[in-house]
């Protein structure tokens, strides 16, 4: 099996890790400590591994690393900075849009695609671009609540 | 009633924490990807192991060859049942009958079962590796249907039963266990053949609730390390101290040298309540002297557990006006495998089918049946989903064959606040007539608009379980505290109430009060974490350990100031002596001299509030408003609301939270989820083919309501929240779609396909056949 070495900019840092080619972006980012992103049903359907590669949330279960040389990679662990916490993570904590907090960096993750595509959606707009993502605890209201708030916020932050 | 909107400042000006929404306290953990689960746990010298798994559903085990396994590259070991055997383990587990196999002893008893397993250096070479142990099997005759397991000449699974261990007086039935009888309970008094003599009416039916698979998003998965002897283990358990059980009898050990502990938990509602892989994963640790992990996929962790299906065949006799003069239940439950939990859930059903009702005559027999399927055990409910939808639905024919308004005529049959409707056991603590009343109005029914539909029921469950539960305190030298419980947090935010009555019982800040839980080598004792039980029972129990740290700090601050205790009082954050004020922290500074703490201990048993049981019912009472597509039979969800009669909500935003995920798991049940056998072998075992609620199946609009009178045993008169919710869900969309259409599903899921028969045989104006 092929090993090569990528670059790619985690969280707004450069590195340089070398991966064997059949590698999945998931296991880059979790064995570089990065466990916040979680890997569920392992065939892209609940989104609880969702990262944004260059800038466009993907299922990290079923994306190779090397599919990530030379882009931007922003997981959880990259929205906050450093203790001041993204609009939608406040928003996630304010709405209890989470329980066991499994599914909730994959969430917070695709909502953060949503958000910097399109800043105002309505309540339909969240729910269809939420779609692929899987939350077994909430019941999803809180959700779609905890996003427009976020939403709100970042426009009139802005 | 309280909305959510509202519920910012507490409720009564005798609380300061308690009843507010105060924010989690895993808030900042959870949405930064801080937290950690037992899955992003790695130790050095971490072994990987996988599972190999039977293929057949019910065989005699000829071989295991493991010869090419054990010399692929990176593996350490590979194990089998007859490796614990021979090492003098006791290789099965079980907390009411030891029956289940750590690893397959002799014999499969269903596709999927762990047969052996392989620990490698890494994950993926021991996947390969895997791939290369070979089984060969004497197949024998599999029962896959519970009916067909009754029959007598269906193959039997348990020839021997295994030895039983339960400390629960939970299965009434151990004379009749015979052939595939896993469990039989029955409820029952007056004269049956009477009551339904005199009927005016009579309605009978068969009623069917699928298999359903949980999906904790975090399947299960443990890590398991020997240190100087003691058994150490990670996992994503919900009941920590029963694993610590089943554990010890299997190496052994004495309780206090086995430690397990659940960091966060990926999602439970019930699934992760008792042992599942832990037991392998201590295996493979013990015999190769390694650390290992154990990570099951989603597919493995649907062939480890599922909830019982059933069958019920219900009569329910009716007087003119509409009150219930007797009740008839008779049920089968298919509960796979092993024995698990099955006992429990088999009284619960039966226990909790017929409604909280006034019945002059009632008969329940509830059998649980082995069948070659996957293990069933504990699922949010359990027990009451099943039988609620032939205990409501047989309301709501009842209404329509009489004429007389469906909420009208459990108005007419329910029991009221204070009053005993299962003899010797606690009488109803909650005034359901009152939550009806309440969901009716929000619901505004009976006023649907033409082409939709209102169902809607009510619930009350003998929740909480064996009320044992303590807890204990420490008070720093700064007057910060620490809370130790056994209680595991899944999601349910129970590190947030019980930290919220720690706070409000030693009057301090609740950012100055921090939790550790589930953790077997620290924190005390807890039965479990179910049955709705932690804010009500643990919470009585972390009551307890705050008064006996006041009453210590009072014993402190006497002798540190030499005055009689009789002259201290407690306020908020510590006492005051003679006028002057002494924080918690200056009474230990004054007894100790340097450093120091206080101690509280707290425990409460099934004595005094918790005396009768249940320690608390849990209720049940949902609607919703539906639409159905008369042309693809797809059913839309346009109004959900729940009432929540919890007594007293400690944090209302988190007791809506317990109400929504209920409701939405039950609409998944009615809806879509359902675990279908193909033969011998599961169909969907994955979560594209096992379909569960997404973003777009949320109800149009959502309500959820509180009722709060102080009824309840536990905390400020509160009362538990998790499960009532969802368990009338499955039985509100039959009765909805039988309003429409006139003829009532007696079979869940309603899918596309049932509805879209449903409707046809309505045009045609009789029932369809199945």
């Amino acid at each position: 099996m092929g090993r090569r070495e990528i670059q790619l900019q985690l969280n707004g840092g450069d590195r340089r890790v070398e991966v064997e080619d059949q590698m999945l972006l998931i296991e880059l980012v979790r064995s570089l400590g990065l466990v916040g992103t979680k890997l569920s049903c392992d065939t892209q359907v609940c989104g609880a591994c969702t990262v944004l590669l260059d800038g466009h949330p993907v299922s990290s279960c079923t994306t190779l690393a090397i599919e990530a040389d030379g882009k931007p990679v922003v997981t959880i662990e990259g929205l906050a900075d450093g203790t001041k916490l993204h609009p939608l993570q406040e928003a996630f904590i304010e709405r209890f849009a989470f329980q066991c907090g499994y599914c909730t960096p994959g969430m917070i993750v695709s909502a953060k695609a949503l958000l910097d595509e399109k800043p105002a959606p309505d309540a339909a707009e969240v729910r269809h671009w939420m779609e692929g993502n899987i939350c077994r605890c909430t019941g999803y209201q809180t959700i779609v609540d905890a996003v427009l708030d976020a939403a709100d916020q970042m426009r009139s932050a802005r | 009633m309280r909305s959510a909107r509202d519920a910012k400042a507490p409720v009564n000006a005798e609380h300061r924490v308690a009843g507010t929404s105060a924010r989690r306290v895993d808030g900042i953990a959870k949405v930064t990807g801080a937290a950690r689960y037992t899955v992003d746990l790695s130790v050095p010298g971490m072994a990987h192991a996988i599972v190999v798994r039977s293929t057949r559903a019910h065989a005699r085990i000829g071989s295991i060859e493991r010869a090419a396994a054990a010399a692929s590259p990176g593996v350490i070991r590979v194990l089998t049942g007859d490796d614990l055997l021979a090492a003098g383990l006791t290789p099965y587990y079980g907390h009411v009958v030891l029956d289940h196999p750590v690893l397959a002893i002799e014999r499969v008893r269903f596709h999927g079962e762990p047969v052996a397993l392989v620990v490698a250096e890494s994950r993926r070479e021991a996947a390969e590796a895997a791939e290369l142990v070979e089984v060969t099997y004497e197949e024998l005759p599999a029962v896959i249907d519970a009916d067909d397991a009754l029959k007598p000449d269906a193959p039997i699974l348990h020839e021997q039963r295994g030895e039983r261990v339960g400390d629960e007086g939970m299965d009434q039935g151990e004379g009749g266990l015979v052939g595939n009888v896993c469990a039989i309970a029955t409820v029952g008094w007056g004269n049956l053949d009477d009551a339904f003599a005199k009927a005016h009416l009579v309605v009978e039916g068969e009623y069917r609730y699928p298999k359903l698979y949980g999906y904790a998003m975090e399947p299960y998965n443990a890590l398991a390390f020997f240190d100087q002897g003691d058994l150490i283990v990670f996992s994503s358990a919900q009941h920590v101290y029963m694993v610590r059980r089943d554990l010890a009898r299997m190496f052994h050990l004495p309780l206090a040298r086995v430690r397990v502990s659940a960091p966060y938990v990926g999602g439970g509602y019930g699934t992760k309540s008792y042992t599942k892989v832990e037991g392998m994963t201590a295996a493979a640790a013990h015999f190769t002297g390694r650390p290992v992990k154990l990570d099951l996929s989603v597919e493995e962790a649907i062939l480890t557990t599922r909830s019982a299906s059933a069958r019920i065949r219900a009569r329910s006799a009716f007087a003119k006006d509409g009150m219930l003069l007797a009740r008839d239940f008779e049920i089968v439950m298919n509960n796979g495998a092993y024995t698990d939990n099955t006992p429990l859930v088999n009284s619960k059903t039966a226990n909790r089918c017929f409604g909280p009702y006034r019945i002059p005559a009632l008969r329940v027999v509830a059998r649980s049946v082995f069948t070659n399927t996957v293990p069933s055990s504990s699922l949010r409910g359990f027990g009451a989903p099943q039988g609620n939808i032939a205990g409501e639905l047989q309301m709501d024919e009842a209404a329509a064959k009489l004429g007389i308004d469906p909420v009208e005529l459990r108005l007419r049959n329910l029991v009221g606040p204070g009053e005993e409707f299962m003899p010797g056991k606690r009488p109803l603590d909650a005034d359901l007539k009152d939550d009806l009343r309440c969901l009716a109005s929000a619901l505004e029914w009976p006023g649907a608009a033409a082409g939709h539909s209102i169902g809607l029921g009510v619930s009350a469950s003998d929740a909480g379980a064996y009320p044992t539960s303590t807890a204990a305190i420490r008070i720093h030298a700064d007057t910060s505290i620490t809370l130790f419980t056994g209680s595991t947090e899944l999601g349910q935010g129970s590190r947030t109430v019980l930290s919220q009555i720690v706070a409000e019982e030693m009057g301090v800040p609740l950012e100055s009060v921090s939790v550790v839980s589930g953790d077997t080598g620290v924190v005390t004792y807890e039965r479990t974490t179910g049955a709705s039980r932690t804010t009500t029972i643990t919470g009585r129990a972390v009551q307890e350990a705050c008064r006996d740290a006041r009453r210590r700090v009072r014993e402190l601050a006497a002798q540190a100031l030499e005055v009689q205790l009789e002259a201290i009082e407690d306020t908020a954050g510590g006492v005051r002596v003679k006028g002057k004020d002494l924080s918690y922290g200056e009474v230990i500074e004054r007894w100790f001299g340097a450093g120091g703490e206080v101690l509280g201990h707290g425990a409460v048993r099934r004595a005094e509030g918790f005396a009768k049981m249940p320690p608390f019912y849990e209720i049940g009472c949902s609607g919703l408003e539906l639409t159905v597509d008369r042309e693809t039979g797809e059913v839309h969800i346009t109004k959900l609301t729940t009432v929540g009669d919890v007594g007293f909500a400690i944090n209302p935003a988190l007791v809506h939270g317990q109400d929504a995920g209920a409701a939405m798991m039950g609409l998944g049940a009615a809806l879509h989820e359902e675990l279908v056998y193909d033969g011998e072998q599961l169909a969907n075992p994955n979560v594209v083919d096992y379909r569960v609620p997404r973003f777009s199946d949320l109800p149009d609009e959502v309500v959820h309501l509180l009722a709060e009178r102080r009824d309840g045993s536990g905390p400020y008169g509160a009362k538990g929240a998790g499960e009532g919710a969802g368990n009338t869900i499955g039985g509100s969309v039959a009765s909805a779609l039988g309003r429409l259409f006139g003829v009532f599903p007696h079979e869940l899921p309603a899918t596309p396909e049932r509805v879209w028969r449903l409707i046809n045989e309505s045009e045609k104006g009789r029932r369809p056949a199945r």
